[in-house]
């Protein structure tokens, strides 16, 4: 059973010499040729690329010395991350049959460090959707139940490591895309703070908003990926020279006198009833072990979906004009008149629905006319938004709240409704505003038929993970996983997995 | 709000070719959108500067140095057009 490990555990046992990272590698696509099937979590699988990898890690293994932890553990990556000689589709018809000539500054670290690529994952297409229902390969099915889907956008990456197919994994939070999908599959996520983590080589969808971070078992393991990613990149002008700490230093610190906020604005109408009770049962564990709570409120957070939704489809609408048929990406089919009519027909068959209403939202918003009525206008709000977390923090150190109004949804059930789906990150986007970093751990289930059920989940008893959000002030994430690293080991949320 | 006359001018803008039903659907969806929007309108954001850049940053520079990045043949290994002289070849941009 190598594959329900933990990435402390395998590294451990790779460096003990246990077991060889070709033997967990092996080990590795059983699981997934046993359960990806069922899931769709994995679009694209790297067999041959993997043992190799896993031999070349076996040997620095052989050696000794001092090796990354990161050696011989294999894991899985979101499919935005462009990974030289393996095809990358960000889950769009547009480039389906991309193959990059290069790698994201983050997937060279990670190989410097020893990865065992397992292969790509599933996400909604450019990483715009809260679901995965946007992938031109199809939904990512919750490890929880099948019925329901994994969240999104790297939906494929929380689905691998809930349902033991990965270590850990990479994903994107642009507007909640970590630490919703791994609220809905009961894994931990981190949102860096913006900049914290290079963006080079990972297909833009927001720039101003995109970030990077790891997705694994236990609030450790994210610290330990954190470690060898982060920092700054000369190929990304937006990673501040700021000091990458010791993540894992102050895992196992007391968080006795830790002043923590609960806004309330992130428990109002609209959450489900199960969500709610875990989250203040949460809170309760965390004054058992000393913190002070402190209700707290952030008064713009109810302006932040309308800031986001303006913004991101305006940078999107820009950054995808690239995507034209020309130098990368599919070519229309049939008869093509001129250059106009190429790149017409290009876009429209490349493009999924979501894609296309927030190219046409972004150059709305963006037109000569509308620019200070919507773009401009969000972008003033969003500056107030900022404000409110730069005056919470300084009478709390961290937040706490729900990641996600309601646990997994049915499948289906908000697919053609934008609006619907937008909610679903009501709770995530003002973090996004603010470019401040959050975690989302495990903190409990819900029966998914809670009071919620009419936004939610839908009826039905079923035990849906539901995940607990800290958040903190910019580069705050050491601060974040010493918060998060307690409460796990106070609970045993995270040891549970799902009956797959 | 949005009609599907204006979600198509918007569409060929953004060089988006929809058929009518699409247009009709998107009308109505980016209207749904654009009126949870509005709400911002409530917010006095007279004396608030913009925001584009959360961490501060400005004007960042470096030495300009070349440094060798990809291939000439990898980058145009990636076009799925026919290729000549190391050019991309596409259709016609002036037609009579």
């Amino acid at each position: 059973m190598l594959h329900t490990l933990s990435l402390a555990e395998v590294s451990e046992g790779l460096k003990e010499k246990k077991f060889s990272s070709v033997e967990l590698t092996g080990a590795m696509f059983d699981r997934i040729k046993a359960v990806n099937p069922s899931l769709n979590a994995y679009v694209t699988l790297t067999e041959n690329q993997a043992l190799e990898q896993a031999k070349k890690a076996d040997a620095m293994l052989a050696k000794g010395g001092a090796l990354s932890p990161l050696t011989g553990v294999p894991a899985g990556i979101k499919d935005i991350f462009n990974t030289k000689g393996v095809r990358t589709t960000c889950c769009s018809n547009i480039i389906k049959d991309f193959v990059p000539p290069y790698s994201a500054t983050v997937i060279d670290k990670l190989n410097d460090a020893g990865m065992v690529m397992l292969g790509k994952l599933n996400m909604d297409e450019f990483a715009c959707g809260a679901s995965t229902e946007h992938s031109c390969f199809g939904v990512t099915k919750n490890p929880w139940d099948l019925e329901r889907v994994s969240g999104g956008s790297s939906g494929g990456s929380a689905a691998a490591v809930a349902a033991d197919m990965a270590y850990y994994a990479l994903g994107t939070d642009t507007g909640g895309s970590i630490r919703q999908p791994a609220s809905l599959c009961g894994t931990v996520g981190l949102k860096v703070t913006y900049g914290r983590v290079s963006r080079s080589g990972v297909t833009a969808m927001a720039s101003s908003w995109d970030t990077i971070g790891p997705l694994a078992k236990t609030v450790r393991d994210v610290a330990t990926v954190l470690q060898v990613i982060a920092g700054h990149d000369d190929r990304d002008s937006t990673t501040p020279d700021v000091k990458v700490p010791d993540y894992s230093a102050g895992l196992g610190q007391s968080v006795k006198g830790l002043k923590i906020g609960v806004p309330k604005e992130y428990f109002g109408e609209g959450i489900d009833a199960d969500v709610e009770k875990a989250l203040r049962d949460a809170i309760k564990e965390y004054e058992k072990m000393g913190a002070v709570i402190k209700e707290v409120s952030l008064p713009y957070t109810k302006y932040a979906l309308a800031v986001y939704y303006i913004a991101i489809p305006a940078e999107l609408s820009a950054n995808l004009a690239r995507f034209d048929g020309i130098r990368y990406g599919s070519t229309p089919k049939g008869k093509v008149e001129n250059m106009v009519d190429y790149y017409f027909r290009t876009r429209s068959e490349g493009f999924g629905d979501e894609i296309k209403r927030r190219i046409m939202m972004g150059t709305y918003v963006l037109s000569a006319g509308y620019y200070d009525a919507y773009y401009r206008k969000a972008q003033k709000v969003r500056t107030l938004i900022i404000e409110d977390f730069k005056n919470v923090f300084k009478e709390v150190d961290v937040l706490v709240a729900p990641v996600s109004p309601f646990p997994a949804f049915k499948i289906g059930e908000k697919k053609d409704d934008p609006l619907a789906m937008y909610l679903a990150d009501i709770f995530t986007i003002p973090v996004n505003c603010a470019g401040v970093p959050a975690i989302s751990i495990p903190c409990g289930f819900a029966s998914g038929g809670g009071a919620g059920a009419a936004i939610g989940a839908g009826k039905g008893a079923v035990k849906l993970p539901v995940g607990m959000q800290i958040i903190g002030p910019q580069f705050s994430e050491d601060l974040l996983l010493k918060t998060a690293y307690a409460y796990e080991q106070a609970t045993e949320w995270h040891k549970q997995k799902p009956a797959l | 709000m949005l009609n599907s006359e204006q979600v198509r001018h918007i569409a060929k803008l953004a060089r988006l070719g929809l058929t009518k039903e699409e247009g009709e659907k998107f009308a109505r969806q980016l209207s749904e959108i654009l009126a949870h929007m509005e709400m911002l309108n409530e917010v006095n954001t007279d004396k608030v500067e913009p925001t584009s850049q959360v961490t501060g940053l400005m004007n960042v520079t470096r030495e300009d140095k070349t440094a060798r990045f990809c291939e000439k043949e990898e980058l145009l290994a990636c076009t799925g057009l026919p290729v000549e002289n190391d050019q991309i070849k596409v259709k016609p941009v002036i037609t009579n």
